[in-house]
């Protein structure tokens, strides 16, 4: 497996949310606001790179009988340090994020590849392959983010792109955009582009 | 046999790497929360503009115990005192709370001669989905709104979620929570008639609203704060 490939894969050819369907809870409630958006998806990135290297590092060693609560123990250690580190130098975001840093420990994304890929493969594959689905997640929620934090706050970052109605500018934002289902919509639309490029990523009708 | 020692090792190894973590960042964490906490008190207040040290601003700030009680400032209670809760008896209950503490941290601002001129006091209530803890700032004479705002709440962005709002919090400034006889009269509602005991509601956002309403009117009520602001009133503190 070539490198480029390990990491650009997951981004549109093999994306872990919009071919596999994976990781969708998280990308419905932290995409409100984009910079809570691009915490999630270091943090994600991050947990997703470590515990496949640690799990590929030790994967001959693992016993077949306890390797899924082997895997869910590395995964909740990385999560649990940058659950931390984020309390200790990103305090504010930390806080608006609440549990759901905590809950990257259920992302199926992380144990996806953890069981899917790094029990397989060597270490360094491994390495990138959790980065380039951290990738792929993180191309997915900054799409997301952006659309809902203008449309639903005329805010990117913070900064004011459209003036709202009540602040006394023009735009009247879509209420929509504020709540997690808006991005079941935009999510979908992404998919429906990604697999308009690739036919061969469609199901097939039953 | 080779299953419990690699489970073992691995939780071995595992917890050293989390402990360590925890330990060597927790004094970094206790700071921000301290800051955080006092950057509420301050916001609250009106006295915190974006950038400026919030260590520094404080220091015109006293926090006192008072005990809730009596209404009288007492010395800082031991640790298992600060843990007394006390039932709210159903009927006063507005809030929703169920319970609180005994003895309350509260903030006040004293001017070089040491007479108060804020008194910032911790609120909460009940919203739509969720508690809702803030602080609101009153004026020397106990009773006019110097500034209020909410730390935490997870009420719905964009409606209950305005409560953030800085053009809503402003509304507040200048309104008056007691009527003359010194009952708590404050109201959150859609047909104001712009007398100082009341505030613009937030559209689609009634419930939280109602809690923003009921958490003033328990609080400076007699089973909250009442009988220590009419010690404020008094001038007896």
């Amino acid at each position: 497996m070539k490198i480029k490939e390990l990491l650009f894969d997951p981004i549109l050819k093999n994306n872990p949310i919009a071919l596999q369907i994976l990781g969708i809870c998280s990308a419905l409630a932290v995409t409100v606001r984009l910079d809570q958006v691009l915490i999630m998806c270091f943090a994600l990135t991050f947990v997703c790179a470590f515990s496949s290297l640690f799990v590929s590092i030790i994967r001959n060693h693992i016993p077949g009988s306890i390797r899924i609560i082997v895997q869910m123990t590395i995964i909740a250690s990385m999560v649990i340090i940058v659950n931390e580190f984020l309390k200790a130098y990103a305090y504010d975001v930390s806080k608006a994020m609440a549990v759901y840093v905590g809950l990257i420990i259920t992302n199926c994304i992380v144990m996806g590849r953890t069981e899917g890929f790094a029990m397989k493969n060597g270490p360094v594959a491994s390495f990138l392959d959790g980065i380039g689905n951290g990738l792929g997640y993180s191309f997915i929620l900054i799409i997301v983010g952006i659309l809902r934090e203008l449309l639903g706050s005329g805010k990117i970052l913070g900064m004011t792109i459209l003036p709202l109605t009540r602040d006394g500018g023009w735009y009247e934002p879509n209420g929509l955009m504020l709540l997690p289902p808006s991005a079941f919509f935009i999510i979908g639309l992404i998919i429906w582009v990604i697999r308009t490029y690739y036919p061969d990523q469609m199901e097939e009708s039953n | 046999m080779k299953t419990i020692l690699v489970a073992f090792l691995l939780c071995l190894f595992c917890s050293a790497i989390v402990s360590t973590t925890a330990v060597t960042l927790r004094p970094l964490q206790v700071y921000n929360v301290d800051v955080d906490m006092k950057k509420n008190v301050l916001q609250a207040a009106g006295l915190y503009s974006e950038g400026s040290d919030v260590l520094e601003s404080f220091k015109v700030i006293t926090p006192v115990y008072i005990d809730m009680d009596s209404g009288e400032i007492v010395e800082e209670p031991s640790k298992d005192d600060k843990k007394l809760q006390v039932v709210i008896p159903k009927a006063l209950d507005l809030g929703g709370l169920s319970e609180r503490s005994r003895f309350v941290e509260v903030y006040l601002k004293k001017d070089s001669s040491g007479s108060i001129t804020n008194i910032i006091l911790p609120i909460s209530s009940k919203g739509l989905w969720s508690t809702m803890l803030g602080f609101v700032a009153l004026e020397k004479d106990a009773t006019t709104v110097k500034g209020f705002s909410y730390y935490k709440h997870g009420e719905t962005p964009g409606l209950g979620g305005e409560v953030d709002n800085p053009n809503w919090k402003a509304q507040w400034v200048g309104k008056k929570l007691y009527d003359e006889s010194g009952v708590p009269k404050i109201s959150v509602t859609k047909n104001n008639t712009g007398s100082v005991h009341e505030v613009d509601a937030l559209s689609g956002a009634t419930i939280t609203g109602n809690g923003v309403e009921t958490s003033m009117k328990y609080w400076l009520g007699e089973h909250g704060y009442g009988k220590f602001l009419s010690k404020v009133k008094e001038g007896v503190l």
